[in-house]
């Protein structure tokens, strides 16, 4: 983004992401949280808002919540509660929303990023707990449809709010941002990172100031960014918008905005309810919570490795380049992906190149499922580069193999075995190949004898053609070396 | 001394369509008991720690369990209107 | 018959529960007509739970002394395939798809329940005149109101048309009834009783209560009802005491503490007379009194109408005509339908609170309400918690005055000051119990309350129980054909 709008103005966005806890049960009752279902067929009483119904607050979500605050260097807040936060959706069956206000679960935090490769900490200014709402579906668009449909079985599913402070300076900062996050949450365990079926949400806020200003620019929301994409895209655009507006004298209307990816601009909404007044109090019916120096102490204590701490070991242990440690770690399942690897076939910088040029061009490397349930799983890939090692196939041979292994989910002996795939190494045969071919490529041969060594590599390429691949490129060159200098 | 702009602003906010007369009746009855709990102010509660419960709890949590979630039949059989599986309401229009 | 008296008869096969349940419900069809208690009367229901108590009996395996009880249940507790309406047209048509906590238990008990009561909307009344489906009448004077908002449960159980009955307490709703109408009303300490299935009013108010003809039926249906439940996060988690045993003992050597604020201007005399005899009474019987003073007494009342209507405002926005209940048809958007369906679903009473919670708490005001009501709600909880700390049990009328003409109290506000006894105790969350305690020359019952300290439910019904013992007022019956 360097448009010359935008020369004199800094950039400023601060993220709110919603996170979909991978609980078992929602927040507040024992009903399933799994995507997909029929609607409305995962819901109880209490999860749609049902007359005399009562919240009870899930463990776990509570225990998750708390182990991301750490991974994020949060204050965990020794008391903390929730509160009713009030307006009407019909997505919303209470028409309020048990949240955080006041007393957030946790506060002042940060994440380090990667900016052009130096490492930049951004704020975290709160995390809290709330409870996720249900779906609309409009009958035709939101504009044109004469009636929507509400769907509950997401209604009361954990969600995670965390807000940045506005330190981002750019939408690269920001998608780098979210990456990070994601990643944090994905090692963590606590969500599933799947922006597509909207386990991962995004709003950010935006404003631009004159340079060297300290003061804040007028903010406008951005909802709907729903993918790294998007959320790049559209703030590209909204800080283009921003910039000539400024640019042309006007002034930034605070407001909310909504990313339209169909037509790549960001449109304002029209405003939810005319003051947002959410009229937030205590939810009497949760009692506060202390979450003492014990329980943190034993959530601290299994907390896994973090991403950015297994990027330095794998660079520090398996002697990886940067780069690679980086790909390496850009998910959870991936990292141990190549760790089990490792531990089978202990040369890492050749799994790392194995992974990085073959597995990931098959499969999405940020995802968990993809990779944790790839066909080829870290054992078959040693056992794959195991065969190379031995002579049994060549490295060529391999990258067949391998995309056969991707295919059919079997081992790699038994493609070799299956393909006859075997490296021709019996030295009667191939000089048996080797005299054919000279015999029937006399040209190539009286090149080879006129200087041209060049030549030789033709002859070898017949040799290797002749087999199918499958000759041991070492015999092969000794033998024609052999018999032409014998010529 | 609650205005009628006042008491139109909250019944939007509480989503009560109020008839003319209703919101002025409305108005004089809100102004006689918020003149009664204007007795309030004089109490001195510097200090005080409000009350949100009055048995003193903490930490009441259940253990991440699955539950049967309620047939869908069941659920949905209260609804004003639905389209097969979905509840279903007049269009949106956001004010 | 009381429960007990009833549990007695089937025990020596005098008469079986489905006798009983018959009875109750002929009597229903005799005189509901005048009375208005029951909303819907579940017959089939209570006829099967009767035969399978008749069965237990005759096997001499009953459930308990419950087992065959005919009871009643206010509108206001979900009863799985049976309509639960809170009074209120919104909800006209709901047939929640689960039981209320109290319901499971009572039924788990054996009781035979008869049908669901009248009530105040959403229990946002001191009349029950403010029902949608019409009033309930007081059995002594059916020109008078039986009290709210549980009047229909307290007037069931004064006619005998019900041997016991459940209610709730948000402000005084079990105990103002239970006063107008003679009969014996508790409301446990907040958390004793399991809120789920209690359609909310007031959250952190809102409390089960009972209703019988004497403390010895109260002492059987609390411990039926009490007890932890993993559902309500604000239930305690305490052991129940056998609250029969606990009958025995009498009151002598009790601290029995008469706060001064209760007999103040504005009660009516025959009221204050009657409570101050009924305290020489338990004097009489060894009970030592002393003189408290409750200096906070008079703010209960504006706290609670910040706090209840505010609870109610948020508890309320889900009766919205999307997922249950009445839907206005013809509406052009969803804000329209949203908000035609609640003018047109609730009544004048419960827009009203709606409005005033909602202003209550909207932005700007939050501190200067809601925040300064829970900060003097610690000042009223602080009052009590003193004085119980110096006597057992506090001892005052249940109201100022005894039951009143349906329709004399149009303004809503003096409809509040009705309140002033029993609202200070629920902000507390303290135990409370009302009990006959004499007449006005009108022949109206009079209500005595004993506060107790939190979880001392029993201490409370030794009380009642040794005062019941003492005097002869159980056995007046109202004069209804």
């Amino acid at each position: 983004m360097s448009a010359p709008a935008q020369a004199g103005w800094e950039v400023v966005i601060g993220l709110e992401v919603h996170a979909q806890l991978r609980t078992r049960s929602k927040m507040f009752c024992g009903c399933p949280t799994a995507f997909g279902a029929a609607p409305n067929s995962q819901t109880c009483p209490v999860c749609q808002g049902m007359p005399g119904t009562l919240p009870v607050i899930n463990r776990t979500a509570i225990e998750y919540a708390v182990r991301t605050a750490l991974a994020l260097d949060c204050r965990v807040n020794a008391g903390c509660r929730f509160a009713r936060k009030h307006y009407y959706y019909p997505d919303m069956p209470k028409n309020f929303q048990i949240s955080q206000y006041e007393e957030p679960l946790a506060e002042e935090g940060l994440l380090e990023i990667d900016i052009d490769g130096a490492a930049r900490p951004i704020g975290i200014q709160r995390l809290h707990l709330e409870e996720d709402v249900g779906k609309l579906l409009h009958e035709g668009t939101l504009a044109t449809a004469q009636a929507s449909l509400v769907d509950f079985n997401r209604s009361g599913v954990p969600l995670m709010e965390t807000v940045s402070k506005p330190d981002l300076r750019s939408p690269e900062e920001a998608a780098a941002y979210l990456r990070a996050f994601r990643a944090v949450l994905v090692y963590l365990g606590v969500c599933d990172g799947n922006m597509e079926e909207g386990s991962l949400r995004c709003d950010a806020n935006v404003s631009l100031r004159p340079r060297g200003s300290a003061g804040l620019g007028t903010k406008v929301e951005i909802k709907n960014l729903n993918s790294f994409r998007n959320v790049q895209r559209a703030l590209e655009y909204e800080v283009q918008r921003q910039a000539q507006a400024l640019e042309a004298g006007e002034r930034i209307v605070q407001e909310t905005r909504l990313w339209d990816a169909d037509r790549d601009v960001t449109r304002p909404m029209r405003s939810k309810e005319y003051a947002h007044d959410y009229r937030y109090f205590p939810e009497p019916d949760l009692v506060p919570l202390q979450i003492d120096r014990a329980w943190v102490d034993a959530i601290r204590r299994d907390l896994p490795e973090l991403p950015r701490a297994r990027r330095r070991r794998f660079v520090a242990q398996h002697g990886l380049p940067p780069y690679d440690a980086g790909v390496l770690t850009q998910s959870r399942a991936l990292a141990d992906y190549f760790e089990a690897a490792v531990r089978a076939f202990p040369q890492p910088k050749l799994v790392s190149n194995w992974i990085m040029s073959e597995l990931l061009r098959a499969l999405p490397g940020d995802d968990e499922r993809a990779i944790a349930g790839a066909p080829v799983t870290p054992e078959r890939l040693a056992g794959l580069l195991g065969l190379v090692q031995d002579g049994t196939i060549s490295g060529r041979i391999a990258k067949d193999v391998f995309e056969r292994m991707l295919r059919t989910g079997q081992d790699a002996p038994t493609i070799v075995a299956r393909e006859g795939l075997t490296q021709v190494a019996d030295e009667a045969a191939l000089a048996a190949v080797v005299d054919r071919v000279l015999a029937q490529n006399p040209r190539a041969v009286a090149d080879y004898r006129g200087g041209k060594t060049a030549a030789a590599k033709a002859l070898v390429g017949q040799v290797m053609k002749a087999t199918g691949g499958k000759a041991n490129p070492g015999i092969v060159n000794r033998l024609l070396e052999e018999k032409l200098s014998r010529i | 001394m609650i205005s009628r702009e006042d008491v139109a602003h909250v019944a939007r906010l509480a989503r009560l369509a109020l008839e003319p007369d209703e919101l002025e009746r409305m108005r004089a009855q809100l102004d006689g008991i918020l003149a009664y709990i204007d007795q309030l102010r004089a109490v001195d509660v510097a200090g005080v720690e409000p009350t949100s419960h009055a048995v003193p709890l903490v930490n009441v949590m259940r253990e991440d369990a699955v539950v049967a979630p309620f047939p869908q039949e069941a659920m949905l059989a209260n609804a004003p209107d639905r389209v097969g599986e979905l509840f279903r309401v007049p269009r949106i229009i956001e004010d | 018959m009381t429960i007990h008296e009833l549990a007695e008869a089937y025990r020596r096969g005098e008469t079986t529960p489905s006798a009983v349940a018959e009875a109750h419900l002929a009597r229903i069809a005799a005189l509901d007509a005048k009375v208005g208690a029951f909303l819907t009367v579940t017959r089939e229901r209570a006829l099967a739970a009767a035969a399978a108590a008749d069965a237990r009996w005759r096997a001499g395996a009953p459930r308990g002394p419950l087992d065959g009880a005919p009871l009643a249940l206010k509108d206001v507790l979900c009863t799985k395939g049976v309509r639960t309406t809170c009074g209120s047209r919104i909800l006209e048509g709901f047939v929640p798809p689960y039981d209320a906590t109290v319901v499971e238990r009572l039924e788990a008990a054996g009781a035979v329940l008869l049908g669901k009561t009248n009530m105040d909307e959403f229990a946002m009344g001191s009349s029950t005149e403010h029902s949608a489906f019409g009033p309930t009448r007081n059995p002594w004077d059916l020109g008078r109101v039986p009290g709210g908002s549980s009047g229909g449960s307290a007037a069931a159980v004064a006619a005998e048309l019900a041997a016991g009955a459940l209610g709730t307490d948000t402000g005084g709703s079990v105990r103002q009834p239970a006063a107008f109408c003679g009969v014996v009303g508790l409301k446990p300490t907040y958390g004793r009783v399991s809120r789920y299935g209690l359609v909310a009013f007031a959250s952190s108010l809102d409390q089960v209560g009972t209703f019988a003809r004497d403390a010895r039926d109260t002492a059987l249906l609390l411990g039926a009802i009490a007890g932890h439940d993993p559902r309500d996060a604000t239930s305690v988690d305490a052991p129940v005491p056998d609250y029969t045993a606990a009958l025995a003992g009498g009151v002598r050597g009790l601290c029995l503490g008469v706060p001064r604020e209760y007999f103040g201007e504005g009660i009516d005399p025959e009221v204050a007379r009657a409570v101050r005899e009924a305290i020489e009474t338990l004097r009489g019987l060894g009970a030592v009194t002393e003189d408290v003073s409750l200096p906070t007494t008079d703010y209960g009342i504006a706290v609670y109408y910040v706090l209840a209507p505010a609870e109610a405002s948020s508890n309320l926005a889900r009766y919205d005509g999307v997922k249950y209940g009445l839907r206005t048809p013809g509406a052009k958007d969803l804000i329209e339908m949203e908000s035609r369906t609640r003018a047109a679903g609730f009544g004048a009473e419960v827009k009203r609170r709606i409005m005033l919670g909602t202003y209550a708490l909207s932005a700007g005001y939050y501190d200067a309400y809601y925040g300064r009501a829970q900060k003097v709600r610690t000042l009223v909880r602080r009052d009590l918690e003193a004085a119980l700390a110096r006597v057992d049990v506090l001892v005052a009328p249940t109201t100022p005055g005894v039951a009143f003409r349906l329709g004399e109290k149009a303004d809503p506000l003096a409809m509040y000051l009705n309140d002033v006894f029993t609202v200070p105790t629920s902000l507390a969350g303290l135990p409370a119990v009302s009990l006959r305690c004499g007449f006005s020359a009108a022949g109206l019952p009079v209500g005595l309350q004993l506060i107790g300290r939190a979880l001392d439910e029993a201490t409370l019904l030794r009380v009642a129980h040794a005062y019941e013992q003492a005097t002869g007022w159980l056995a007046r019956r109202p004069a209804l054909a």
